[in-house]
């Protein structure tokens, strides 16, 4: 733990040293704070806000942590050769990357609030933003992380970082379209439900939407995920993938470092 | 003393080290030579931890050393060519090898004056140049008064006077008892300064013996030209 602890502790000197943070904590606190300043209706600032985090998280973590890992190859190469443990390197390097991250996203957006003076929103939504792009940041850099060890070649590496965004983030929502049009005569609203659970970023949205009360906007399916995760077995459900989301990747890279040959 | 037992690796479809035992006796210094991609470094960073071996067994005072991480306090590693973050000071490497070690700072300024670091000490190591890094390497591989020392290709890159001086160092921890690993393809530097010698050639080992032992059985006065008469069996270096 203690050695994690230093890890991290470097890390975060180096975060915030390189401008990339800095630059990331500006673009939110500059987007929460026009969208919120200019918008004549604080509800539609918030849902553009979560559309802009739910594209921005992912990509940014997924990009900056795959390079991160390239990057970082010489200085792993170097604490390796001291008395150190490849899994609490391993951690390390992942939360001295992911936290700032995700510091940086929250510290940028919740100032945008606060400089605009609090606007009228319920908690529960500025909670349930910031939560989702928390998570979103920890299972990208994770995925990140991942994709990192595993590939060798850096462009190969980071090609397939971009895809996996691509995917998640635009691809499987053409994919659940296709299945609702090709099936549209059939129920398959549970099937539907089903599929956006296990993809991260449909998972926040879906939440975010279902909080927010505009899944009445969406007909029967709104009002089967509004049931589901309206109630507290949808959200433990939801809950409980988030975890895995970020889990899975993360054992499996970490399986990954300790075989890695550097 | 390090054992290595039936060591094997490979990178693919390319088998890079091929069942090989040798033992490396402390109070010793063992140059480690052959051809580029005989697989030197490789049984270097599977001493290290840095690659895992596919079958084998690597022994340090008859504990096996794979998947354990503590015996690395006992090890000063000095890299081919030296790897670092690149934003930070000279100082601020040592005081995070120092922190990672739970060691404290206790850098010899003797040392330091005779790899002529003093300089350097509050540059940036992006800014200093290839000979520069491979002296704080070596500062580094050689601060925590180590029992083993594996020095990969030490003089490469340095100039003449810091050469020396660090080929000084090396015979001075010898005599200080210490199990000290070279590779080099300077066979002057080695026959200066190794007592034994590993040959290897495909990821097999050649010849394992004293440099002295190599002479006579090769009927060679210089090592350079044993050394040139066993690779004639093989390819020329790449």
């Amino acid at each position: 733990m203690e050695l994690i602890l230093k890890i991290i502790r470097f890390e975060f000197s180096n975060a915030f040293r390189s401008k990339w943070i800095i630059i990331y904590s500006v673009f939110f606190f500059l987007t929460s704070f026009l969208l919120l300043n200019f918008g004549s209706d604080n509800g539609r600032a918030i849902l553009s806000l979560m559309n802009v985090v739910l594209i921005v998280i992912p990509l940014v973590s997924i990009i900056f942590g795959t390079i991160y890992v390239y990057n970082s190859k010489d200085y792993v190469e170097m604490v390796l050769c001291q008395p150190i443990d490849r899994r609490s390197l391993f951690i390390g390097l992942y939360l001295g990357n992911s936290i700032p991250l995700a510091a940086g996203f929250l510290f940028g957006t919740l100032l945008g609030f606060i400089i605009n003076g609090y606007p009228d929103l319920s908690l529960d939504t500025l909670a349930l933003l910031l939560a989702v792009g928390t998570a979103l940041t920890f299972i990208f850099t994770s995925i990140a992380f991942l994709i990192g060890i595993k590939f060798t070649d850096k462009s190969r590496g980071l090609g397939f970082a971009i895809l996996i965004w691509l995917l998640l983030s635009v691809a499987y929502d053409g994919i659940i379209l296709f299945v609702i049009y090709y099936f549209r005569d059939y129920p398959i609203e549970n099937v539907i439900l089903s599929i956006s659970l296990l993809n991260p970023i449909d998972l926040g949205r879906i939440m975010f939407m279902i909080n927010f009360d505009i899944s009445a906007l969406m007909g029967y399916t709104g009002a089967l995920f509004n049931k589901f995760f309206g109630s507290s077995l949808g959200f433990i459900v939801s809950f409980s993938l988030l975890i895995i989301w970020f889990l899975i990747p993360t054992f499996i890279g970490l399986k990954f470092f300790n075989r890695k040959d550097f | 003393m390090i054992r290595v037992k039936e060591l094997e690796k490979s990178f693919g479809s390319f088998e890079v080290l091929k069942n090989i035992s040798f033992d490396i006796h402390p109070g010793k210094i063992t140059a480690i030579v052959g051809p580029n991609g005989s697989g030197k470094t490789t049984i270097i960073k599977s001493i290290l931890g840095l690659v895992k071996p596919d079958n084998g067994e690597i022994l340090i005072d008859d504990k096996s050393i794979l998947s354990e991480y503590l015996y690395r306090k006992n090890i000063g590693y000095m890299p081919q060519s030296a790897s670092f973050p690149e934003n930070i000071t000279v100082r601020e490497v040592i005081k995070m090898i120092c922190d990672l070690r739970n060691s404290k700072i206790e850098t010899d300024p003797k040392l330091i004056n005779y790899l002529n670091l003093s300089p350097e000490m509050n540059k940036q190591i992006k800014n200093l140049s290839g000979g520069n890094k491979q002296k704080v390497s070596a500062l580094i591989s050689l601060m925590f008064n180590p029992s083993i020392i594996i020095l990969d290709e030490p003089t490469a890159g340095l100039d003449p006077v810091s050469s020396n001086n660090l080929k000084e160092i090396i015979i001075e921890e010898k005599q200080k008892g210490k199990t000290i690993i070279l590779t080099s393809h300077i066979m002057s530097e080695i026959e200066e300064l190794a007592d034994n010698i590993i040959f290897l050639i495909d990821g097999k080992i050649k010849f394992d013996g004293s440099v002295l032992s190599l002479l006579t059985y090769k009927g060679e006065s210089k090592l350079e030209k044993a050394i040139a008469n066993m690779m004639s069996e093989k390819s020329a270096w790449n």
